[in-house]
């Protein structure tokens, strides 16, 4: 399967937009000079339950500078396609506190921003139902969990074994609503070209341009080819950029209202939280069974979480809980509510996230429970082929990563006993957790290779930056399959005119388009073999990969943490975080690197800080901003670091890589609060660990 | 209400009309086409935004473009420009190398806010965790700058890609070498 010799591939190139970056030339979405442009102002609904009774645009049409007002009432109709999220302004009824009801279209975005102030609407409402409890009565079973995963999974008797276990946890763990929060807000400019080809040009910000093309050209009756996407650049996305918000459709629509006329729409931050996904909070009911050598028989993942009425998304929470480590007798699974809440969707790593900071955390209580060290315990219970298929694995290398770690960060030093070094007012404790994360690459990109003359290579596909590094390790594994020089190879990705690439999702990105780069270059070559004329050029789509079918392919890691906890008053600080990866051949140390500590700033800014409040009786986000959603800042990441084994995946694609955009983040939050607990006594079993959840437990270790 | 106004902007004179609502960012973005500062928040809570403005850091988000008729302002995309050689600054290189960003949209507002933070600690202005403040008499005596003190002043400047460690390391550098030079 690895075919691609490795010579740029492996080095540190430095980003290839690094010079556009720091000087904020890089051109984002909402920067694409456009002629004469309209600006585009939201109205949000002011209830979360009910329908709207009554419009009134008059004072907001009558502003100087206004060109448009736009409700349910006089909207474009949309085909039907099956998606109420992206079904905007098509009727009156409300499905949550914040969803779209109006635009305004104004000369500039002051007037658009006042505007939309002054357009009244009347709501006939109910009480909001937003809260997510394990005992509601109405939790039913999604036919899968994302993306298409079995909704539960069983074998041998969970409840039987965990009877007979000598050693038994038995807890639940919480986790909040969380928002991806990327710094570059949501934001499209759309154009209505009724003359041209392409109907409607879309500059947007997004982790796949084609995603958002196939998604909207048929809600506004139109072929592919007559919608256009551009997006070079992208400020972030960690999944809420993977496809396509109301507010894209919004954006069109007002375009449409104007034609010929660019309308430029950016959600505020405030917006943000309720338009473009969030992870949803889960209740995850843990059991793990074992005897007194610590060799697990029994799992049990069961795992409540909430979705949206109007679209469904079932965050897959236990999958990790099912391939993660032996034991004879297993279960998991997954149940919804379905609430008056915003639309849920990807957030870093969804499903291994959430999940594995819950079975992370069970293990370490495992582990105090019959008396392990918590790495030994895992080592005890590490699976010689996958639980789950029975597959053997392309490489399972947690137990190197564990060992790796514990000799590069010290973890001799650990106490065993809780609450046992102390040194001034703080506590000092360490903690560790495993990671692990699945090996995705999607069929269905396609790449253009062409010879330019002299050596010069340009290498086309729709693929996606979105902070990454694509326009670099993309650019390296051309030059390798080409045997060129990355300088002599030009490449071009972020539009639909280019030919067609999968989305930046799932840690998929640089293994699809990868691969399928590699291809083009061998149907380049078969064509026109080692002396091409300028302007020679071959196009391949993704080849198949039969070894996905016989192997299990994960990536691994594990994570450690140090943590200080103020005696007094519960502050934690996190002086030091080591990761140690598992993930196939790293095409870029340098860029790699980032994406890895980025995961784990993530997973700390998730373990200290992160928690979206739902105000239960108006179902409004109530800290809907940078202020009051609390994201980890320059003072919380001290001595952070992310290492790798050497080492390439012998099955997953000709580069030998498995993704490295999420691995970061799974099991992080855990290694930080086996670290409160090691320091403390405490155990925090709902998220985040704010200083609040360990005063009764300070008290209790100074009495 | 419109009201016409001079600013310098990255060295270059330019006259814009501007709504009296249009706060500094937008003016740069939306009506001079300069769009190397980024808006992540409007409020003042990310630091995307930061210029400098008459030389010091600022949240162009938080300040109407109207109260800054004929003031100097300088982006991440002047600060070549306006040291004269065009390329790149030392605190822009040391992120290239240090690779301290990833999506790059905090970047400028990093780039800028270390900039201004440099000058500030050389100029002994102390920050929250300056445990000696300079000592009577020699108030112009540059502030110490370890991680502790870089990470505390770039606090302003949210990256939601967690480059954090990487920006440190940058500015590490660019502060030893500025003071080793000097
Ligand atoms: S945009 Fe100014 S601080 Fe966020
Ligand atoms: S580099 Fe993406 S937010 Fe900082």
């Amino acid at each position: 399967m690895t075919t691609l010799r490795p010579r740029a591939v492996g080095t540190p190139l430095e980003r290839l937009d690094g010079p556009a970056k720091v000087t904020g030339t890089a051109r984002y979405a909402f920067e694409h000079p456009v002629e004469d442009p309209l600006y585009v102002h939201p109205v949000q609904a002011a209830v979360a339950r009910g329908r709207i009774t009554g419009v009134d645009t008059e004072a907001a049409a009558a502003c100087p500078g206004v060109a448009a007002v736009l409700t349910h009432r006089d909207a474009p109709r949309l085909e039907e396609t099956g998606d109420e999220e992206l079904a905007v302004l098509q009727s009156g009824r409300i499905a949550f506190r914040g969803q779209l009801v109006g635009a305004v279209v104004a000369a500039d975005a002051e007037t658009a921003r006042h505007a939309a102030s002054l357009v009244r609407i009347a709501y006939e409402d109910e009480r909001p139902d937003v809260e997510l409890r394990a005992d509601r009565d109405d939790l039913y079973a999604p036919e899968t969990v994302n993306p298409f995963f079995a909704t539960d999974t069983g074998e041998g008797d969970v409840d039987a074994a965990m009877e007979r276990a000598p050693v038994t946890v038995d807890v639940t763990y919480t986790t909040p609503m969380e928002h991806n929060n990327p710094m570059e807000p949501h934001t499209t400019v759309a154009v209505w070209q009724p003359d041209s080809p392409v109907r409607l040009l879309l500059y947007a910000s997004t982790q796949g341009v084609h995603t958002v093309r196939t998604a909207l050209a048929p809600l506004f009756g139109l072929e592919a080819d007559q919608v256009r996407v551009i997006s070079p650049h992208v400020g972030g996305g960690f999944g809420s950029k993977g496809m396509p918000h109301a507010h894209d459709v919004l954006a069109a629509l007002c375009a449409r209202a104007v034609p010929g006329r660019p309308v430029k729409l950016a959600l505020t931050r405030q917006q943000m939280f309720t338009l473009a996904g969030h992870r949803t909070p889960t209740i995850q009911h843990l059991r793990l069974g074992c005897g007194t050598d610590g060799r697990i028989t029994a799992i049990s993942h069961d795992v409540v979480e909430h979705t949206a009425r109007i679209k469904e998304f079932a965050e897959q929470t236990a999958t990790g809980t099912r391939m993660m480590y032996s034991a004879a007798n297993r279960r998991t699974s997954h149940r919804l509510a379905a609430l008056d809440v915003p639309v849920p969707s990807w957030m870093r790593a969804p499903g291994e996230c959430p999940g594995l900071f819950a079975l992370e955390c069970a293990m370490d209580e495992l582990a105090a429970a019959c008396g392990l060290d918590p790495i030994e315990l895992r080592v005890r219970n590490d699976p010689p082929q996958d639980p789950e298929t029975g597959r053997p694995w392309s490489g399972r290398k947690l137990v190197e990563c564990l060992s790796e770690g514990a000799r590069r960060f010290g973890w001799d030093r650990r106490a065993a006993a809780p609450g046992a070094r102390r040194e001034g007012r703080e506590l000092v404790g360490l903690g560790v957790a495993s990671a692990t994360y699945p090996y995705y690459a999607s069929q269905g990109s396609e790449a253009l290779v062409r010879h330019e003359g002299a050596g010069r290579w340009t290498v086309r596909i729709g693929a996606a930056d979105i902070g990454t590094g694509t326009w670099t390790t993309l650019t390296q594994i051309a030059a390798d399959a080409l045997d060129a020089a990355p300088d002599d190879v030009t490449l071009h990705i972020g539009d639909t005119a280019l030919p067609p690439a999968t989305v930046a999702g799932g840690s998929s990105g640089l293994a699809s388009w990868g691969s399928t780069v590699v291809a083009a270059v061998r149907a380049f070559r078969e064509q026109h073999g080692d002396d091409p004329p300028p302007g020679a050029e071959s196009r391949a789509g993704t080849p198949e990969n039969p070894d996905q079918k016989k192997y299990a392919l994960h990536s691994f890691g594990a994570h450690f943490a140090e943590v200080r906890v103020d005696a007094d008053t519960g502050e934690i600080r996190v002086p030091r975080m080591l990761g140690v990866f598992s993930a196939g051949r790293i095409v870029n140390p340098r860029t790699a690197r980032s994406q890895f500590i980025g995961g784990m700033t993530m997973g700390l800014s998730m373990a200290l800080h992160e928690h979206t409040v739902l105000d239960p009786r108006t179902g409004q986000v109530v800290n809907d901003d940078l202020a009051d959603y609390h994201i980890a800042a320059h003072a919380d990441v001290c001595d952070l670091d992310a290492v790798w084994l050497d080492e390439e995946d012998p099955h997953s694609n000709p580069m030998g890589t498995r993704g490295i955009g999420e691995i970061g983040i799974v099991g992080s939050p855990s290694a930080v609060v086996n670290a409160v607990f090691n320091a403390t006594g405490v155990r925090v079993r709902d998220l985040p660990a704010t200083p609040d959840k360990l005063l009764e437990g300070l008290d209790a270790l100074r009495a | 209400m419109e009201h016409r106004i001079t600013l310098r902007v990255d060295g270059t004179e330019r006259a814009v009309t501007v709504d009296s609502r249009t706060t500094l960012l937008d003016a740069l973005r939306e009506r001079l086409g300069v769009t190397s500062p980024k808006k992540g928040c409007d409020h003042g809570q990310c630091g995307a935004c930061t210029v400098l403005l008459e030389g010091r850091r600022q949240l162009s988000c938080l300040t109407f473009a109207v109260a800054h008729d004929g003031d100097q302002v300088v982006t991440a995309e002047g600060l070549g420009e306006v040291r004269g050689d065009g390329g790149l600054h030392p605190v822009q290189q040391a992120f290239i190398e240090q690779d301290g960003f990833q999506c790059g949209y905090c970047t400028p507002g990093q780039v800028c806010s270390a900039v201004g933070m440099l000058d500030e600690a050389e100029a002994g202005h102390p920050s929250h965790v300056t445990r000696d403040l300079a000592p009577p008499g020699a108030p112009d005596s540059p502030a110490p700058l370890d991680d502790g003190e870089i990470r505390e002043r770039m606090s302003g400047n949210l990256c939601r890609c967690g480059a954090y460690v990487n920006i440190v390391a940058a500015l590490r550098e660019t502060a030893t070498a500025s003071r080793g030079a000097s």
